[in-house]
C-alpha cells in the first residue's frame, strides 16, 4: 500500500505531489487546492505549478535548488490541513456549450450510448443535462478533462484509434468528457460536436477554461450549429457563461 | 533600418525557434523551443550575442536565403552542406552574408537539426511570450519560400569565428534518472533496458523520439493502466508495443503510458540530434550524479565563448581572393604600422 499524499521528484524538472493513484473527486479537489496553496506560498524556487487529475506538480530547478529544504517545506504545508475536503478554487465559472449530438458530425454517439446501456435519445437526454467539472487541463493547450459523468458512462477507450477527430469534438470514456483543442487521433468516442475553441492564442484570454470550471452541453440542431459556425468569430461557439458563487 | 532575411527555397521542416515558452503547463501548453538548446548557446558564442535570440531550426535539410543588407550569420547543430554564392562555407562558424548573396544550406551529413543564427536574431512577432513555433499546439507554421523575416539590430561586425565540433551528433550513452514510474518496472527489466542497443526510429520528431531495438518490448508490472500524469522533457514512456519513446520539448503536457526514466537535460540534445539509425544506449545514474553533471554542463555552455577561435582560412578557398587588400599597408619598412593614419 502506498501512503498518500506521496512526494516524488520528476527528472530534474520538479516535484510531484500525488494524492491518489486513481481518479476520485476528493483527490482532484486536493490537487487543485494544494496547487493554490503552493502558489500562495510563493516560494522562490517554484517557477510554475500545474495539476493533473489527482496530483500537483511544482516546476523546480532541482540542479540549483536545495531538494531537502524543499521537501521539508512541502511536508510542513501538507500537514496543515486535510486537502481532500478542501473547497474548490474561487472564481470558477459555469459554461453552457451548445452541442450537436450524433449525426455525421459526431458518428460514435450510438456506439457509446449502447456501451452506456442507453438508446441514443436517452443518451442525449442524459448527456445534455449532465453538469461536469474541469478536472484538469492538459495534453493539448486549453484542453479540458471533465467529469465525472454518471456511473453508466464508465465505458472503456476503444481498442483502436480513430485516425482524427476535429477541433471542438466532444469525446467520452471512463466517465469523462474532453473537448478537443486540435484535430487529433484518439481512443475516446466522438459523441458530440461543438464550435467552442478551448485555445485562442491571439485573444486576451488564450485559454478559455480553468480547472474547477463547470460545463453543460445543451443539445442543439445541426441548423443551429451551422448558424453558429457561420457567424462566430470569438471562438465561444455560442457558449454562455456565468460566475459560480 | 533593420535587415530582412528572405527565404527563396525552404526545406520541409524549417521553423523559428528560441528557448521556448515556459509558464503555460497548467494550461496544457508545453515549453517547446529549439530541439537542441546547446546549439543556441553555440550560435550565441559565435556571434557574441544572447542565446535567447530567435533562430531558424532546420530539420534534415535547409533552404536558400538572401538578405537585403550585409548580415552576420552562424551555422550550428547538425552539419549541413552550406555555401554562399556557390562557395562552400564552414559549419559551426560565423560568416558575413553580403547583401543579395545567396546562402544555400543543403542536407545534413551528421545529426538531425541544423541552426541558422543571424546577428541580432530573428525579430518575428512574439506569441504568448516567445517566437518559437509550437506546431503540435497550433502556434506558428513551418517557414516557406517567400517568407521575409525581420532581423533585430546587430551590435557587432565580427565574423570568421568557429567552435570545435561537439560529440552530441554521434549517439552513444544517454544518462537517465529514475522517474515516477521507474519502480513499476522490475529490476530485470530495467537492467535489460540498460543493456539493450537502441537506434533512433526515422519517425522521430520534435514531440518525441521512438527508439527501435531487436528483441521483446519492455513492459511495466500492472500493464498500461496508470493514471495520466505530468510529462517533463526527457521522460521515456513505454508505449503499447513496448518501444521506448523519449519525449522532447514539444510533447504533450500529460500522458498515461508508464515512464521507465527521464533523460537528463544535457543528454537530451544527444537524443534529438541522433540521425535515423544512430546507436543509443541508456544508463541509469543517481539524482546526485545527475545534479553534478548538469551543474558542470551549465558552466560549460556559458563558457563556450572561450572556445571560439578564428577560422583558419585556406587562401585557395577564400571567396573573391583578389578583392582582399593582401599587401595593403606594406608600403614602408620604417613606418610604425600601429600608428594611426592621419
Amino acid at each position: 500500500m502506498t501512503d498518500f499524499p506521496l512526494i516524488q521528484t520528476v527528472g530534474l524538472s520538479g516535484v510531484l505531489v500525488r494524492f491518489a493513484d486513481t481518479m476520485s473527486e476528493p483527490a482532484n479537489r486536493a490537487a487543485l487546492s494544494f496547487r493554490a496553496a503552493v502558489d500562495a506560498a510563493d516560494w522562490p524556487e517554484v517557477t510554475e505549478t500545474s495539476t493533473s487529475l489527482v496530483s500537483t506538480f511544482l516546476q523546480i530547478d532541482l540542479v540549483a535548488a536545495s531538494v531537502d529544504t524543499l521537501l521539508d517545506r512541502l511536508h510542513d504545508l501538507l500537514a496543515t490541513r486535510d486537502w481532500y475536503t478542501s473547497d474548490l478554487p474561487t472564481g470558477r465559472r459555469l459554461w453552457h456549450v451548445p452541442t450537436v449530438y450524433g449525426t455525421d458530425l459526431a458518428p460514435q454517439l450510438e456506439e457509446a450510448a449502447e456501451l452506456a446501456g442507453l438508446d441514443p435519445d436517452a443518451a442525449i437526454a442524459q448527456l445534455s443535462q449532465a453538469r461536469v467539472r474541469v478536472l484538469t487541463i492538459g495534453f493539448a493547450p486549453g484542453q479540458p478533462y471533465m467529469g465525472e459523468l454518471p456511473q453508466n458512462w464508465d465505458i472503456p477507450r476503444q481498442q483502436g484509434l480513430t485516425k482524427s477527430v476535429p477541433a471542438g469534438a466532444l469525446i467520452v470514456a471512463i466517465r469523462q468528457l474532453i473537448i478537443f483543442t486540435n484535430a487529433s487521433p484518439t481512443g475516446w468516442r466522438h459523441i458530440g460536436q461543438t464550435a467552442f475553441k478551448t485555445f485562442r492564442p491571439r485573444s486576451d484570454t488564450p485559454f478559455a477554461l480553468s480547472p474547477g470550471d463547470e460545463l453543460c452541453f445543451p443539445s442543439i440542431s445541426r441548423a443551429e450549429y451551422d448558424k453558429i459556425t457561420a457567424t462566430d468569430e470569438t471562438g465561444q461557439g455560442g457558449a454562455e457563461t456565468e460566475v459560480l458563487a | 533600418m533593420s535587415a530582412t532575411l528572405t527565404i527563396s527555397q525552404a526545406g520541409p521542416a524549417l521553423t523559428i525557434q528560441d528557448m521556448g515558452r515556459p509558464g503555460w503547463r497548467a494550461q496544457g501548453l508545453t515549453k517547446g523551443g529549439a530541439a537542441d538548446p546547446v546549439a543556441l548557446y553555440e550560435g550565441a558564442a559565435l556571434l557574441g550575442q544572447p542565446p535567447e535570440l530567435a533562430v531558424i531550426e532546420m530539420t534534415g535539410t535547409g533552404g536558400t536565403f538572401t538578405a537585403d543588407a550585409d548580415i552576420r550569420i552562424a551555422l550550428t547543430g547538425a552539419t549541413m552542406a552550406a555555401s554562399i554564392d556557390g562557395d562552400a562555407i564552414v559549419w559551426n562558424a560565423s560568416h558575413m552574408l553580403p547583401a543579395g548573396a545567396k546562402l544555400t544550406i543543403g542536407g545534413t551529413t551528421g545529426g538531425t537539426y541544423g541552426y541558422l543564427h543571424v546577428g541580432g536574431g530573428i525579430a518575428s512577432d512574439t506569441l504568448l511570450g516567445a517566437r518559437a513555433s509550437h506546431l503540435s499546439a497550433g502556434l506558428g507554421q513551418p517557414l516557406a519560400a517567400g517568407d521575409a523575416l525581420p532581423l533585430g539590430a546587430d551590435k557587432s561586425r565580427e565574423t570568421g569565428l568557429q567552435l570545435p565540433r561537439d560529440s552530441r551528433f554521434d549517439g552513444g550513452t544517454v544518462r537517465v534518472v529514475a522517474s515516477m514510474q521507474t519502480d513499476h518496472f522490475t529490476a530485470d527489466e530495467r537492467k535489460r533496458f540498460e543493456t539493450t542497443a537502441f537506434t533512433r526510429d526515422p519517425r522521430a520528431n520534435r514531440m518525441g523520439v521512438r527508439m527501435d531495438h531487436d528483441g521483446d518490448g519492455f513492459s511495466a508490472e500492472g500493464g498500461l493502466s496508470i493514471l495520466s500524469e505530468v510529462i517533463v522533457p526527457g521522460d521515456i514512456q513505454i508505449t503499447g508495443d513496448g518501444a521506448p519513446f523519449v519525449l522532447m520539448g514539444e510533447c504533450q503536457t500529460t500522458g498515461g503510458y508508464p515512464r521507465i526514466g527521464t533523460v537528463i537535460p544535457r543528454d537530451l540534445p544527444r537524443v534529438a540530434q541522433a540521425a535515423s539509425g544512430t546507436a543509443i544506449r541508456f544508463e541509469f545514474i543517481t539524482l546526485e550524479q545527475a545534479i553534478t553533471l548538469e551543474t558542470q554542463h551549465r558552466q560549460d555552455i556559458k563558457a563556450l565563448g572561450g572556445q571560439v577561435t578564428p577560422l583558419v582560412r585556406d587562401p585557395a578557398k577564400i571567396r573573391n581572393l583578389l578583392a582582399y587588400q593582401l599587401v595593403g599597408g606594406a608600403i614602408s619598412a620604417t613606418d610604425n604600422p600601429f600608428e594611426e593614419e592621419h
